[in-house]
């Protein structure tokens, strides 16, 4: 009740407002050199490139052009391409992910499975060691063949342990009396996980779902070791391309008559990779943030 | 055969006599009451066993000598020919102490970031501005390691990047940012901290609002000042919290962030004296150099000395907080 009562007249009694004015400010600050940096990058894509070139870049653009968005959207194929790819690696790898993960952390939850605790102890070695990139490459690319296909985009992010730790530590918290109600009733094991496990797990699978959609949506990594072929590249890969070979985004050699604006063309490429991401942040931080705290108070 | 012996239900002192029957039995117990949960299971172990533990075999590269034609099995071996080659140059020194130094800076400058933040916060809870700088300061996480080298580059491009222009005004002239490897420590501890002190002041702002506001009333009957109350109420009981993260990450110290050290740098070589690191060599090693041997000598000293790492700090973390151990 005392605790109550504090936490309720708590802001009443705190320090008088307007004592609370540096912390707003270095706040405010902090807040600034955040966002300034991406500013940064929408103002240079929209600057003439000469004068992005004497002027430098800026807050503001010097010289106000669309030319680098009509250059990428002249031919937006490679654009589209590369969204496709990502969207398609993004949804089917955190739907899989999602499925094949919890299914494994319910197993190692449920306290009367024999084997609980070798399968326990094979999932989470690897997050202690592991042969490291030399052998993991090889295997993937010369033992599983998967080099240039769409699912070595997907496979190897589907089982995260980590991830595993968070639902099973999840999972054990859901009272052993429902689960044995529903099995008196004649329930049997997958109709006990798709009906009652996953129901009352929705805010653990939210949270790790929206880290597997942002680990797969960023993703330029697998696409770096695994992919050559153009067709294949998910976005974050062209942005990477984009950044040493500018040629990367036209399918056909770039015809002598029309400049270039190569700088200002790298930071839209950037824009259009950050934007969407810019949108889900806003509609899904909240779920990211009570994700974390949940984790960290576990 | 032996099963058929279990089915016509054998009395128990002949299955006794016989120790094998016993044992398929009992696995076979194991299997119809846990098969649902095995098959469950089983397409997740599956992928594990793939991508984790079949490269565990690969670990025998680093004493081989690597043909693609002849495969991990079939190459020859050398014995420690590929680690000596390696420990021959002064690159393996160069790359270790690159990882534990840079590594060893950001875990304290993000601790101290993202715990200063984190009070700050605590200060101004409740408001909208609030979730306002929190939902500012959190932003950067989301970005891919490929978008902050983007964003570097804006700042630090030798025409024209926003530094040298800022500069410019002082008539200084332009800086070759991508060449100086000295400032590319403090650099890139900027960098490192901006993406991530918005996803740690979360952490420890999550473990602020779970003090109860009574130990903060009862010091403020005792006349214990703001400050104060940091210093005797919000630090001491976040300790736990601090030490766990700062152990776990101290476990990983023999891994470097890949993304960050190869992207924001644009693998300049001019700056590999002091932003080489374990994770960038084994990669160039392999990819660029095509030097099988000595990328899969470094990645197999990494492993190792890693795995150390990671038991040592476990080990401490237990003594701490049993719960929040990995094993």
């Amino acid at each position: 009740m005392a605790q109550l009562l504090a936490r309720q007249s708590a802001p009443f009694y705190g320090a008088p407002r307007q004592r609370n004015w540096p912390i707003h400010l270095v706040l405010s600050l902090i807040t600034v050199a955040c966002v300034v940096p991406l500013i940064l990058v929408v103002s240079a894509s929209f600057t003439d490139e000469k004068a992005l070139v004497n002027n430098g870049y800026g807050l503001l653009p010097s010289q106000f052009s669309t030319a680098a968005y009509d250059y990428l959207f002249r031919d937006p194929r490679p654009i589209f391409t590369a969204y496709g790819i990502t969207i398609f690696v993004t949804v089917v790898g955190t739907a899989f992910g999602l499925l094949i993960m919890s299914m494994l952390a319910y197993v190692l939850s449920r306290k009367d499975f024999k084997l609980r605790k070798p399968l326990s102890f094979y999932v989470f070695f690897t997050m202690l060691f592991n042969g490291g990139l030399v052998p993991w490459y090889i295997v993937v690319s010369q033992v599983l063949h998967l080099k240039n296909t769409i699912s070595v985009l997907i496979l190897p992010y589907l089982v995260v342990p980590w991830f595993v730790l968070l639902l099973r530590t999840y999972f054990a918290q859901i009272p052993d009396d429902l689960l044995d109600a529903a099995r008196i009733d004649g329930a049997g094991e997958w109709r006990i996980f798709f009906r009652i496990v996953i129901p009352l797990s929705t805010p653990a699978l939210a949270t790790v779902g929206l880290f597997c959609a942002l680990m797969y949506w960023n993703d330029w990594w697998l696409p770096l070791l695994f992919i050559d072929d153009k067709r294949l590249a998910p976005l974050q890969y062209l942005l990477y391309t984009v950044s040493t070979n500018i040629s990367a985004l036209a399918n056909s050699p770039y015809s002598a008559g029309m400049a270039l604006p190569i700088a200002p063309v790298r930071m839209a490429m950037a824009v259009i990779a950050i934007g969407p991401i810019a949108l889900a942040y806003v509609l899904v931080q909240r779920f990211f943030v009570r994700g974390i705290t949940v984790g960290a108070l576990k | 055969m032996l099963e058929h012996t279990d089915n016509l239900g054998v009395p128990p002192l002949s299955a006794e006599a016989i120790p094998k029957p016993v044992v398929t039995a009992h696995w076979r117990r194991i299997l119809d009451k846990n098969g649902a949960l095995l098959l469950m299971a089983a397409p997740g172990l599956v992928l594990l066993f793939a991508f984790a533990y079949l490269p565990l075999s690969g670990l025998v590269l680093a004493f081989k000598n690597y043909r693609a034609n002849q495969g991990i099995w079939g190459s020859a071996w050398v014995g420690f020919d590929n680690f000596h080659y390696l420990f021959a140059t002064s690159d393996a020194w160069r790359i270790t102490f690159n990882t534990l130094f840079l590594n060893g800076t950001f875990i304290v400058v993000t601790v101290a970031g993202a715990l200063g933040v984190a009070l700050l916060l605590n200060e101004v809870q409740h408001t909208i501005r609030a979730r306002f700088y929190q939902s500012a300061l959190f932003f950067p996480y989301f970005l891919s390691w490929v978008v902050v080298g983007y964003i570097g580059f804006a700042f630090l491009s030798t025409d024209g990047g926003f530094i040298n222009s800022l500069l410019s005004h002082f008539g200084i002239q332009p800086i070759a940012w991508y060449s100086n490897a000295n400032a590319w420590i403090i650099i890139i501890t900027i960098v490192n901290l901006w993406k991530n002190v918005g996803f740690w002041s979360v952490v420890y702002l999550a473990g602020m609002l779970a003090i109860s506001p009574e130990f903060y009333e009862a010091a403020k009957i005792d006349g214990a000042t703001k400050l104060n109350q940091i210093r005797y109420v919000t630090i001491p009981l976040l300790t736990p919290l601090i030490v766990i993260n700062v152990l776990l990450s101290i476990g990983r110290i023999f891994y470097a962030d890949f993304g960050l050290f190869f992207n924001v740098t644009r693998d300049s070589s001019l700056l590999y004296p002091t932003m080489d690191v374990i994770d960038t060599y084994v990669y160039r090693a392999l990819r660029t150099l095509g030097d099988v041997g000595m990328a899969s000598a470094a990645g197999f000293y990494q492993s190792v000395v890693g795995f150390i790492l990671v038991l040592i700090a476990n080990r401490i973390v237990k003594r701490f907080d049993p719960e929040k151990a990995l094993f």
